[in-house]
């Protein structure tokens, strides 16, 4: 895949953010471009260990993450975009808290499964991969998919008294 | 037994909650429900406490010229100390920020008999998030509700999502 461009990340509110992306055909030269950008974008954004194309003007689906260095990382599946995620498993639910690289200042409290299974698509090749993540990467996943549906943390808050200021570092 | 409700707001720094819960205990007050936030760099407080509370002693003792405390004699209440029979969702509005959101919602929900228990707002930017936990009555037609709250929500710009509080007895 060729180094892409890394572009702006878009703030909520922003329709982009609330749409639900296209499916994309992972082989076609502009999703592997914008597959790409995306990465390189993450790359650039070294405070966050995920994003989904929505975040950067596209409404496609794609997402990228990478959660080497996070001190909550159990699996890894290494620096990732996939085309057309789709979650196929989930179990293990916990509460955690987190933030989002498209909504500054705010954190939560959300109810995600720490153990899933994900199918999805490599861009370029179109290979049918499978991977299955845990604790932190579970998280971060089911975040960028958030996305790809037109949703945000926000939605998912479990009560009025789970949504916080960000005063310190949390899960982005 | 007499209740109170002592209502705090002052400038966030180290130590207001211990000065402030300190001179309550000292006047003998013992403190029930009680809810604490930051809001926008300023500590906001605010307690029921039981016990002959008597304010003028209460800011007295309190010398802390920074924080401003109020203290009223309250009847108790419905729902205190009791678990409410209806149905619990929660709210979550967000959207760019304008005049008149938690109004437009609130109205639409108390159409309906809807109780807004607990709220959170937060201005980030452009960005206005509003979180409720809701308590509706068990004769309410949910999918009704949501439908006009969505309708409100489109209104206003904004994305509204509701949906039932999963709570576990164990």
């Amino acid at each position: 895949m060729r180094a892409g461009t890394p572009r702006q990340v878009l703030r909520a509110p922003h329709p982009l953010l609330s749409a639900v992306a296209e499916p994309v055909d992972p082989t076609a030269p502009e999703v592997v471009s914008a597959a790409a950008d995306l990465l390189a974008t993450l790359r650039r954004e070294t405070s966050t260990t995920g994003l989904a194309a929505p975040q950067i003007g596209l409404s496609w689906r794609l997402i990228a993450f990478d959660t080497r260095l996070h001190p909550r990382s159990r699996s890894w599946a290494g620096e990732l975009v996939l085309a057309n995620p789709r979650l196929a498993r989930a179990a293990h639910w916990d509460p955690g808290r987190e933030g989002c690289a498209s909504i500054a200042g705010l954190t939560a409290d959300v109810l995600r499964a720490s153990r899933i299974t994900v199918h999805g698509h490599l861009p370029g090749t179109g290979e049918t991969v499978t991977i299955e993540a845990d604790a932190f990467e579970a998280r971060c996943i089911q975040h960028q998919l958030d996305h790809l549906d037109g949703l945000l943390f926000l939605d998912r808050v479990p009560g009025a008294l789970s949504l916080h200021r960000r005063l310190h570092s949390c899960d982005a | 037994m007499g209740l109170s409700a002592v209502t705090v707001l002052g400038v966030d720094r180290p130590g207001v909650i211990a000065t402030v819960t300190g001179s309550l205990a000292d006047c003998g007050a013992n403190i029930q429900d009680s809810t604490m936030t930051l809001l926008g760099g300023h500590v906001a407080m605010m307690l029921l406490v039981s016990g002959e509370l008597d304010s003028a002693e209460l800011l007295k003792r309190l010398c802390a010229p920074d924080v401003v405390v109020t203290a009223s004699a309250i009847d108790a209440r419905r729902h205190f100390c009791e678990e409410g029979d209806g149905l619990a969702y929660v709210l979550t509005v967000h959207g760019p920020d304008r005049p008149g959101i938690i109004s437009a919602i609130s109205a639409v929900l108390a159409e309906d008999g809807g109780n807004i228990t607990g709220m959170s707002t937060r201005l980030t930017g452009r960005l206005y998030v509003l979180i409720a936990d809701v308590e509706l009555p068990k004769e309410v037609d949910v999918a009704a509700l949501m439908r006009r709250l969505a309708a409100v929500g489109a209104a206003l710009d904004s994305d509204i999502t509701f949906r039932p509080v999963e709570s576990d007895l164990l």
